[in-house]
């Protein structure tokens, strides 16, 4: 075999074994999902002999999916609303402004990024309990425009930075005021990158762990991921209705994630690549 | 102008600088939360410093951060290269590989509690069964911070090697021909013309990496609430146990003020590199 012959089947292999250590948890989780405790744990790895659904019925009963689910939801959507409404503005000013004020916003924003969660999360907690937020959805979604949009901001930024500033030169002579240069030359070509901002946002709400266990803690508000954590443990026994809740919560992730792949790993890798 | 940047600065502030500032006045004080705090000057520092299971959790953010700065950062670098070898199945691999990133970390540590770890259910029961003795890694006091690490790695993996298959792109097409004329295999080309041209983007996921190692929080609560008997406690943890479960607010802002403190040193690192990025490209 030629040195490039070698390496292509080399690196086949490699794709080969890598793509099955990443699918094998997931296709356990699934497979094993339709299967009752007693199955799963005479063999983990065998195919389900029949496909029992009712651990979705079950799992969907017994964890009150229908309403986390909700929840997650309403979370995820403030958050996107929030973020793009204040990170939008932001993005444009950061883009166009120079100026050493402009450039510690930048550098403040940016710094933002790499502060723990542990750094700010238990004074904001009993300031939370004192003006009575804590169990309030839209204030959970504030605290995730916070955490969230220094990235939203960092990559509209480079959307405004590809716009020709011709365009708003031509504005300005027309006699454009800062804002309606906003709403109409630039928003509008800011959409793409909207939308990969509303993506990732939502992903990334939609998962979060920490600041919902801690500031969501009753039915009427808590999250699936919440939910889910909640009703299982490393002890758990009924292991197929829990896969079967826990494949329910991701599925609408998976979903969308299959359809806007291209999008997803755009906004997910967006400033991780250096030139 | 500053009226644009306003409500995004404001939220900011409110959520993260101010109670940022708090942590740090809270780690001078006694304070359950709810009551008045007490002055108590570095009685807190004092009694972390002689707190042992402080000490392992600062070393197992060290340990953390050596695995995450070599494991998947090598498993990722011959994945992107293979990758850009082998481009036809580029598209469904990058697809199939990033998919672990994007699930919910919740899901993914029970998963692998429950399939692979478990010792009734999982693959290390299958194993059993087969004659290969293995046991539960995660109730291991010096198995479970590794054992967690894994379950880490195979979530974070995949989205490096998207990252670095993209830097890769943007190498010369000409110079990887130019070095396959020469004769360079797979490890060659990978040392000495693929792992040069993205230096840019290794060296800021690697800054990256430090940053999130001194912060992990979330994989280890989830899947070992940092046991059993500390043994896979990191400082992050260490933190939220002193602040929720034992109501010492000024403890856990200590803790919080040591953890920062080692993530300072790489943000500062992260913001000279991307200060100097942005130059560039303004």
């Amino acid at each position: 075999m030629t040195g490039e012959r070698w390496s292509k089947t080399f690196s086949l292999a490699l794709i080969g074994v890598a793509s099955f250590g990443s699918l094998l948890p997931i296709v356990l989780a699934v497979m094993n999902a339709f299967k009752t405790t007693v199955e799963i744990s005479t063999n983990p790895l065998a195919l389900p002999t029949r496909f029992h659904w009712e651990n979705f019925a079950s799992a969907w009963r017994n964890a009150a999916l229908g309403p986390s689910l909700l929840h997650s939801a309403e979370v995820a959507g403030l958050t996107i609303l929030m973020v793009c409404v204040t990170a939008a503005p932001c993005a444009y000013v950061l883009a166009r402004q120079q100026g050493r004020g402009w450039r510690i916003l930048t550098f403040y924003f940016m710094a933002s990024t790499t502060v723990p969660v542990q750094l700010y999360l238990f004074p904001l907690y009993f300031m939370y309990a004192k003006l009575g937020l804590v169990n309030s959805i839209p204030a959970v979604a504030l605290i995730y425009t916070a955490m969230f949009s220094p990235f939203a901001i960092f990559l509209l930024r480079t959307y405004v930075l590809s716009i020709p500033f011709a365009l708003e030169e031509a504005a300005q002579v027309d006699g454009a005021r800062p804002w309606q240069m906003f709403f109409y030359v630039i928003l509008p070509m800011m959409r793409p990158g909207l939308l990969t901002v509303a993506i990732i946002v939502g992903l990334n709400a939609w998962n979060e762990f920490v600041i919902a266990v801690t500031f969501l803690q009753n039915e009427n508000n808590i999250t699936a991921i919440v939910k889910f954590y909640n009703l299982t443990g490393q002890y758990s026994t009924d292991w197929g209705e829990m896969l079967a809740a826990g494949v329910t919560i991701v599925l609408p992730v998976v979903l969308v994630f299959v359809f806007l792949q291209r999008r997803f790993i755009d906004g997910m890798t967006a400033g991780a690549v250096k030139s | 102008m500053w009226l644009f940047a306003l409500p995004a600065l404001l939220i900011n502030v409110f959520i993260i600088l101010i109670p940022a500032m708090l942590t740090f006045m809270a780690a001078f004080v006694i304070w359950d939360g709810v009551g008045t705090p007490v002055w108590a000057g570095l009685a807190n520092f004092r009694h972390m410093f002689d707190d042992p299971v402080f000490w392992s959790a600062l070393t197992n953010n060290f340990i953390w951060t050596a695995i995450f700065l070599t494991v998947p950062v090598c498993i990722a670098l011959v994945m992107a290269a293979a990758l850009l070898m082998a481009p036809r199945s580029r598209v469904v691999v990058q697809t199939i590989i990033f998919l672990p990133r994007i699930l919910a970390v919740a899901v993914t540590g029970r998963i692998f509690q429950g399939m692979i770890f478990s010792p009734a259910t999982g693959l290390v029961a299958w194993l059993n069964e087969r004659g290969v003795s293995i046991a539960d890694p995660l109730a291991n006091p010096d198995l479970s911070l590794y054992a967690v690490a894994a379950v880490d790695i195979w979530h974070w993996w995949g989205f490096l090697a998207v990252v670095f298959l993209a830097a890769m792109r943007q190498i010369s097409v000409d110079q990887i021909e130019a070095a396959r004329l020469d004769g360079a295999g797979f490890f060659a080309l990978l040392r000495y013309v693929l792992l040069p041209g993205i230096r840019p983007t290794l060296a800021l996921m690697l800054i990256l990496t430090v940053i999130w190692s001194f912060q992990v929080f979330e994989f280890i609560f989830i899947v070992t609430r940092g046991g059993p008997a500390y043994g896979s406690e990191v400082l992050a943890t260490l933190a939220y146990r002193h602040a929720f479960f034992e109501g010492d607010v000024g403890q856990a802002a200590a803790v919080a003020c040591v953890m920062s403190l080692f993530g300072l040193c790489a943000t500062a690192a992260y913001l000279w590199l991307q200060s100097r990025d942005s130059s560039h490209s303004t």
